[in-house]
């Protein structure tokens, strides 16, 4: 019965063959090693991107000389100063205007500054550069500025300032800022979180600590893994259709005797959102009440509680960090759908900052979505100045979530 | 064969396995008889599955672990720099504990592992060859090309046994092969056993003391010592072992006075 | 002491169970308001004399102007992105995966994990800025500005391939990852080396884990709205041209609906039609993919 043959390659023959095996599989081990490379170039790609377009060269004019107005340097103005300069030089009626919106002498030096910019001397940004092309070409860049616009100024403008943060919105990219549309997102999460954290902590402790085993149960979570899946553009025509158009009177504020809103307030969108995060925070809810082990409960019903007293008391002491690290991460998600909000309804442009759930809004990501849809290069650096906001947003939230998860797994 | 001077096939010498600080067997000294059946016996934990990894270089995968001492096979150390793992594993084959056989037809199992290693023969009776050696041909002959999942306990442990086969080796560990196994599909591997020999050495590790006795013709025991490290105890005639052993310790394994 | 043993009804913890079930079954609602809000009003649009099913259906053009509904135009650049997408994200998430599951040291995975979670926690809308500031400019210096369009769906394709790619990569691991480890000691004691055990063995074992990320990745990318918004094109148009700009289904739902939109006029319930249709192909893709998981899991638990 010995079946030896010669059939395999041996000695050397085998060894020539493996040679040939290993060349193969190092081909492709780099191929797999270039996926992973591809994907962090990318992301390295769209970081730069972004840093990018944030920083860099600014050529301008002023319409009207500062000669006109002062005598003081411009970025030496004091606030004292500017404020004698508008009441003089604006007309009265657009004084009072502005007076109206916020008290002029409360208002900060950069605030004003920006008046004086925009309605006096009425700056106007010939052209902007990227970062990479102020730091590589600075010189070339002054030539090709000077001979092209020889009354411009130009400088190194970094359009993330402080001022940026604080600054409402602006139809003109110079002054535009991000105060709103944050405002405006925050409002949205906290409205979103408000409605599905607790929805959906309790739709996860009733499906995992009390519903049956059944076919309605299998139905649920069914449901709930298609919700995760359906695109959010789709939660968007929901909230159309339901918040803004169907429960007008109550998202509007009109049955609170408000008048002058719409449905498309700062109320139907968080709702819209919420409804999104739903299914996300309940499946994430349900993954920390699994990880709670079994003996608790059995001690719990064993020294005489209910179901409830030993969820209340029990489950979801220990479950909650789960939960709470579930929900931050759904409300990153939230702060920066876009889609739905453009569905419901998100106003473009608006510099009244939101002041309870019947305002109208706008949002941090609909701001970048305008911004990078605008043609003038100006607002591409807003936009990408705007981007790295909420990425740090972002940033912020993931990074609590991680220590919250952190302090979690050792706890366990 | 090439320095066939002697009758044994695989020699260890000194050989100690350590998993990063913690040796897990100290100083094993085995030499294996060529187309005979070895019994590696011991407690549970003493390093029995351990020790038999290191003959096709398995615990290489394990991270952390390293090996001291040396391993002869045909005169060459399997643990030199020089030796391809890739080369052990095809020259000394192994079967697990439970059976394991590829999502793939039960023909494409056997094949596959004669595939990668350059066969240049005819797959189909290779196929057949070993699932004859293995006693499966009957019994599958006409499903070739359904799954080896659709196989009971027992007939996939021979398949995984003729695949083993298929890419000729010369030694074939196996590793409680019939602990997953009912009785009478522990029998017919038994059975196997005893055919396999002709062509193969083989080192089977068992918890089941009976199944040593009856099956095989050296056994090992395995012991741990003060600092939880496995060692052979005791190496000898299967008959020895189990009528006359030299260690105390060895006696009351094999009576079943032990643990 | 008075200790019977009877059933007593405790008020408080039915109400409870009542509050918790209504929380359970909300989300059912949900999906029923889904569908019956996009269903009415799809009714509504279909109602319409401009439209027929066969020239929704059938037609490529979309021109509510001279009452043209073919829904062709849309799909079009959906199905040619969306394709792009895919041919991006499944080659390079797979072979992420591969590397993650087989290869990677502990060392190596914690850096190249949470890269690849950030990747997917970046906003889409964060994308399309990309899609239309970086990518468009370097496909134009490669083809050319007479040969490709400032908005053109392959921008958008390809960055929309990078969006799914850690979601087709973390899914796949995992089907990689839960290939049983006997199967890989079984190919490497037969003397197989690691590409070989990685690609013949656990890829093919993890084959339906590895489908249904595909499915889930077409599903997210025909339902991903904000890069095509920015960098594929404002106006329906039927190619398959990745060259060229096309408004996909998505796109057209944002740019109709962010401007001013009154109820009940045909444009407002042709969306409609639009997101029904896109909700039932994403559910399907969804259903499928959920079945292949859990008669995978079935398979090795």
């Amino acid at each position: 019965m010995n079946q030896k043959t010669d059939s395999f390659p041996e000695g050397s023959d085998f060894y020539s063959a493996l040679k040939k095996r290993y060349r193969v599989a190092s081909i492709w081990q780099i191929l797999f090693l270039s996926a992973l490379f591809v994907a962090m170039i990318s992301l390295t790609a769209l970081l730069y991107n972004v840093m990018d377009g944030a920083f860099g060269y600014i050529a301008y004019e002023y319409k009207n000389d500062p000669s006109e107005f002062t005598f003081t340097p411009v970025n030496e103005l004091s606030k004292e100063e500017l404020l004698t300069i508008l009441q003089n030089n604006l007309s009265a009626g657009a004084y009072k205007k502005l007076d109206a919106e916020q008290a002029m002498p409360t208002r900060s030096q950069a605030d004003l500054m920006n008046l004086f910019l925009e309605r006096l001397l009425q700056i106007d940004t010939k052209q902007t550069w990227s970062m990479t092309e102020s730091i590589l070409q600075g010189n070339e860049i002054r030539q090709e500025a000077k001979t092209n616009y020889p009354e411009a100024r130009i400088e190194f403008r970094s359009w993330l300032t402080p001022q940026f943060l604080v600054s409402s919105l602006s139809s003109r990219a110079e002054f535009a800022g991000v105060r709103t549309a944050v405002l405006g997102s925050l409002w949205l999460v906290g409205i979103a979180i408000a409605f599905a954290l607790p929805i959906g902590t309790g739709a996860a402790i009733y499906l995992q600590e009390y519903a049956p085993k059944n076919w309605f149960t299998a139905i649920i979570q069914t449901n709930l893994n298609n919700l995760a899946g359906v695109p959010s553009i789709v939660y968007g025509m929901l909230g159309l259709a339901v918040f803004v158009r169907l429960l007008e009177p109550f998202t509007s504020g009109g049955i609170f005797g408000l008048t002058d809103a719409n449905g498309r307030t700062v109320l139907s969108a968080g709702l819209t959102m919420g409804i999104l995060v739903l299914p996300l925070i309940i499946i994430n809810a349900q993954e920390a009440i699994k990880a709670v082990p079994d003996s608790l409960r059995q001690a719990s019903f064993g020294v005489g509680a209910t179901r409830w007293q030993t969820v209340w008391y029990h489950v979801l002491p220990n479950a909650l960090p789960g939960i709470l690290t579930g929900s931050i991460l759904a409300l990153s998600r939230a702060l920066g759908e876009t889609a739905p909000l453009i569905v419901v309804g998100a106003s473009t442009f608006i510099s009244v900052d939101p002041d309870g759930p019947f305002s109208k809004f706008t949002a941090l990501p609909i701001q970048i979505y305008q911004w990078t849809t605008r043609a003038q290069s100006e607002f591409h650096a807003v936009a990408a100045s705007g981007i790295i906001v909420l990425l740090v947003l972002l940033l912020t939230l993931n990074a609590s979530a991680i220590l919250l998860r952190n302090r979690f797994q050792r706890k366990l | 064969m090439e320095n066939n001077n002697n009758h044994y096939s695989i020699e260890t010498k000194d050989l100690s396995i350590h998993y990063g600080r913690f040796t897990a067997v100290r100083n094993v000294n085995l030499k294996v008889e060529k187309q005979k059946i070895t019994a590696i016996i011991g407690p549970s934990g003493c390093g029995k599955s351990t020790l038999l990894r290191a003959f096709n270089r398995m615990n290489d995968f394990v991270s952390g672990s390293s090996v001291t001492g040396e391993i002869f096979l045909h005169g060459r150390n399997l643990y030199s720099k020089h030796v391809d793992p890739v080369e052990v594993r095809r020259k000394i084959g192994m079967v697990f504990q439970k059976p394991n056989p590829f999502p793939k037809s039960i023909y494409e199992n056997i094949a596959w592992g004669a595939r990668i290693n350059g066969f240049k023969g005819k797959v189909d009776e290779l196929v057949e060859n070993s699932l004859r050696s293995a006693a499966l041909w009957d019994e599958v002959k006409d499903k070739l090309q359904e799954s080896a999942y659709a196989l009971s306990g027992g007939q996939q442990q021979r398949l995984c046994i003729a695949r083993a086969i298929a890419v000729q080796p010369e030694i074939i560990l196996m590793d409680e092969p019939a602990s997953a196994l009912d009785p009478i599909s522990t029998l017919r591997v038994e059975e196997l056993l005893q055919e396999l020999k002709k062509n193969y050495t083989i080192l089977i590790v068992t918890h089941n003391m009976q199944q040593a006795a009856r099956a095989s013709d050296f056994t090992a025991m395995m012991m741990i010592d003060d600092q939880r490290a496995g060692g052979v105890i005791e190496f000898d005639d299967t008959k020895k072992i189990f009528t006359r052993p030299t260690d105390k310790r060895t006696e009351d394994y094999v009576t079943g006075r032990f643990g | 002491m008075n200790f019977d043993l009877k059933k007593k009804t405790r008020v408080g913890e039915s109400v409870i169970q009542a509050l918790l079930f209504f929380a359970g079954i909300l989300s059912v609602f949900i999906t029923l308001a889904i569908v019956y809000e996009l269903g009415k009003e799809a009714l509504l649009f279909f109602n319409n004399p401009d439209v027929t099913l066969a020239k929704f259906f059938g037609g490529t053009i979309w021109q509510p102007g001279i009452g043209a509904y073919g829904i062709w135009a849309l799909v079009s650049a959906t199905l040619t992105t969306s394709f792009i997408a895919i041919c991006i994200s499944l080659p390079l998430g797979l072979a992420a995966a591969v590397y993650l599951s087989e290869y990677a040291s502990l060392r190596a995975r914690s850096i190249l994990k949470p890269a690849l979670e950030i990747l997917a926690g970046i906003p889409t809308v964060v994308y399309g800025y990309f899609a239309l500031l970086f990518v468009t400019p370097v496909l134009q210096n490669i083809f050319g500005n007479e040969n490709i369009q400032v908005y053109n769906m392959l921008s958008a394709g390809l960055v929309m391939g990078i969006m799914i790619l850690p979601l087709i990569s973390s899914m796949s691991e995992d089907a990689l990852s839960a290939a049983p480890r006997a199967l890989r000691e079984a190919a490497y004691a037969l003397g197989a080396t690691k590409v070989e055990t990685s690609l013949q063995v656990v890829l093919p074992a993890a084959l339906s884990g590895i489908g249904a990320a595909l499915i889930v990745g077409i599903s997210r990318a025909v339902g991903e709205t904000m890069i095509v918004a920015v960098a594929s094109g404002a106006g329906p148009n039927f190619t398959f041209n990745p060259l060229q700009a096309a408004e996909t289904m998505t796109g057209h739902i944002a740019r109709i609906s962010g401007g001013d939109l009154s109820y009940n006029s045909i444009d407002y319930t042709s969306l409609f039609s639009i997101a029904l249709m896109l909700f039932l192909v994403t559910l399907a893709l969804n259903l499928i993919s959920q079945w292949v998981v859990n008669r995978f899991r079935e398979r090795y638990e």
